[in-house]
């Protein structure tokens, strides 16, 4: 579904991806880990198209296509979707209105009928039980006056009416207390399907204790520098990152 | 004759004033003493003060030297119809007094076809030439004329500062009809008023003078919209001033829409004083017109008043679009609010100037305003000013104003749902405007309004 090669990317002159090589199938999950600062949320950003990274080498191929030729919203009707660590609230466009607007343009793109207002209302209230948010949420603007939990839950409840092929969960966990943890983390998981894929980007192991990854990978200094199962986010959980981090500079030496 | 020396830098008014000599000679048969006298008084303030230049601080951003320079013609045939009453009516179920370059059309309006009426609550709602009229027939007088022509004679320019300003002089100088609003004490009215004004010039521009006249009475209430709209392309001036008058408790909407034509001259004051505890709530739409200036006054002249001033003005192409309000707050425990947006395309101009007085006696004051701007191109320009003058010391007054573009942030934000650019900058823009448009209580003008904005980004 998703094969990245050998990707770089800098801001302003600063690098940031010093070549990123990636490939995920459909229904698979991968977690990505690593120490803050080294360029887990930057490869987020790149995938969805996010102008002010400068792509230096390297491609994305996504379903076959060069994901990098495409523009984020391209991006987003192809299956692309980002729950954003930090959502931005958006005065005076309305939740549910804008929802109906982004699902109609997916649904255009796959060449399906566009949903009139009362289809989309029976679908959001169905998808709303799976992330037990509240209806009047959808009355205000985006993520307006939401809470940090709401607006995580928000975005997931975002991916549950949108169905995206790749979903990309940017730090989704951090601010969420427990209960919010499992509510996010259970839907997730209703989500996952054989033909989809999800990659979890975050600090901390405790999200994968709700959303068993496939595959670990832990990002250091722009780099993977290992790969693994489930038991690799345990191994760091209990020895940290520094155990890695020496044993990759020696390797380089 | 009043003839006025020419001054350097003064802006020629004789057109006017010999225009004055004809239009006082051809109405004075019609006219009552008290009416020639407001009109006479006007001529001098007008003649006295001039057309204002860029020199004047209050018109520094708006030169209106263009519009001495029209040919002053005041009246010409009108060329309406029903179908086109209806599509600028939002079919609201109202009280609708129709005017045409400044006459009042019966037989389009909704009301009385005599052209007074008092509505089941009430109220009295009518005209200055029907109320005139039906007064002459000295053997009946209706009921609504013997209640409108005192509330005229007392209340027509005195709110109103035709010494203070050119325009505001021009029109009572010219005032010729007017729509009347009188609500008795109590008097809630439940269907809206609309005072649907069209100008029309297809060979010649001409110069219209709306004028209005609301007093509430202690206690009552009612949603006025006034509404300008003119047709394509073409050009005249539209002089126009409201009077709000508001007694103990009484509650006024009033909502004024500006769709003049794009090559118009729009130039409006709307003066309103407040007993206490009386609410106005005001909101200033700005669609049309190549040159357009609301001066927008009130006078918190009584404890626990409450005025709310909404605005939003659109310009495109090289429009300028100029809101100068004037608050005073005279007595004590009183809020006013001012909303202010601004959406300015091409290398059009906006111009936002809120005054605010707070005069020693007016103690715990809380006045509150902020205009807020988006610019949409690089050659848009807005001029804001705040300008508070607070002589009380236990009062809360804030100001903000913002100029900026729409945030890039959002705007990804909604790219990455799947939202084309085009649509995500159109949806912001929208949500800027609606912000104010939503304050509007009227359903049916609120909706057709947000429509229609939502349209106009579509473009």
């Amino acid at each position: 579904m998703l094969e990245i090669r050998n990707l770089h990317a800098e801001i302003e002159g600063k690098k940031i991806l010093k070549g990123i090589d990636l490939t995920i199938n459909a229904g698979e999950v991968h977690a990505i880990m690593g120490p803050n600062g080294t360029g887990k949320s930057t490869l987020a950003q790149v995938l969805v198209g996010r102008e002010e990274y400068a792509i230096t080498e390297g491609q994305i191929l996504f379903q076959g296509k060069d994901l990098l030729e495409l523009d984020p919203e391209e991006r987003a009707r192809e299956g692309v979707f980002l729950a954003f660590q930090y959502p931005v609230e958006i005065p005076g466009v309305n939740s549910t209105y804008f929802l109906k607007a982004a699902l109609n343009e997916v649904r255009k793109h796959k060449g399906l009928t566009e949903l009139d207002a009362m289809e989309f209302l029976i679908l959001i209230k169905e998808k709303m039980k799976i992330l037990e948010l509240d209806e009047s949420l959808l009355k205000r603007p985006v993520n307006e006056g939401f809470s940090g939990g709401e607006k995580k839950r928000n975005e997931i409840f975002q991916m549950a009416v949108l169905e995206p092929k790749l979903a990309i969960l940017d730090e989704t966990d951090s601010g969420l207390d427990i209960d919010a943890l499992r509510i996010v983390a259970s839907g997730v998981n209703k989500l996952k399907r054989p033909d989809n894929a999800q990659l979890l980007i975050t600090h901390y192991q405790r999200l994968l204790n709700y959303i068993v990854p496939d595959f670990v990978h832990v990002l250091y200094n722009g780099r993977i520098i290992k790969s693994g199962d489930k038991s690799l986010a345990l191994e760091l959980e209990e020895r940290g990152y520094d155990w890695l981090i020496e044993e990759q500079s020696a390797l380089t030496r | 004759m009043i003839q006025t020396a020419p001054s350097s830098g003064r802006i020629n008014t004789n057109l006017h004033l010999t225009a004055f000599d004809v239009f006082e000679r051809s109405t004075a048969e019609s006219s009552p003493h008290w009416l020639q006298a407001i009109r006479k008084a006007g001529i001098s303030h007008f003649a006295e003060l001039g057309f204002p230049t860029l020199k004047d601080e209050e018109w520094r951003y708006t030169n209106v030297a263009p519009i001495a320079k029209l040919p002053f013609r005041t009246r010409v045939e009108d060329r309406l119809s029903p179908d086109l009453i209806e599509a600028h009516g939002f079919g609201l179920d109202c009280y609708r007094l129709v005017f045409s370059n400044g006459s009042f059309l019966p037989a389009l309006s909704n009301i009385a076809l005599q052209g007074t009426e008092t509505t089941q609550e009430g109220g009295i709602i009518g005209t200055l030439s029907a109320a005139l009229s039906t007064a002459a027939k000295h053997n009946s007088p209706t009921n609504d004329a013997v209640f409108l022509l005192p509330a005229l004679r007392k209340h027509l320019g005195r709110q109103a500062r035709a010494n203070e300003n050119a325009f505001v002089a021009l029109n009572t100088a010219f005032v010729y009809d007017a729509a009347v609003i009188v609500l008795p004490g109590q008097v809630k009215l439940t269907k809206p008023i609309h005072i649907l004004h069209f100008t029309s010039s297809p060979k010649e521009p001409i110069t219209t003078f709306p004028r209005t006249l609301i007093v509430a009475g202690p206690e009552s209430e009612a949603k006025v919209i006034e509404h300008y709209v003119g047709f394509e392309a073409e050009e005249y001036f539209s002089s126009a001033v409201t009077e709000i008058d508001l007694e103990g408790g009484a509650r006024i909407e009033h909502c004024k829409l500006q769709e003049e034509s794009a090559a118009a001259f729009h130039i409006a004051t709307i003066q309103a004083h407040q007993a206490a505890r009386s609410h106005l709530l005001s909101h200033s739409i700005s669609i049309g017109a190549k040159l357009a200036r609301n001066n927008i006054n009130g006078v918190l002249d009584g404890s626990g008043i409450e005025c709310t001033l909404n605005g939003l003005y659109l310009a495109k192409g090289d429009q300028l679009v100029d809101h100068h309000t004037a608050l005073e707050h005279a007595k004590p425990h009183c809020n006013s609010h001012e909303f202010y947006h601004g959406i300015l395309n091409d290398r059009a101009t906006g111009v936002f100037n809120g005054k605010i007085f707070v005069r020693p006696d007016a103690q715990k004051t809380d006045a509150k305003q902020t205009n807020r701007n988006l610019l949409l191109s690089d050659d848009a320009t807005v001029n804001t000013k705040p300008q508070l003058e607070i002589f009380a010391d236990d009062v809360r007054c804030t100001h903000g104003a913002t100029v900026g573009q729409l945030e890039e942030e959002a705007i990804f934000y909604l790219r990455a749902r799947g939202i084309g650019l085009d649509n995500a900058r159109r949806m912001l823009v929208h949500a800027f405007a609606a912000d104010i448009v939503n304050r509007i209580t009227i359903d049916e003008v609120r909706e057709k309004l947000d429509q229609q904005l939502f349209d106009l980004f579509e473009k």
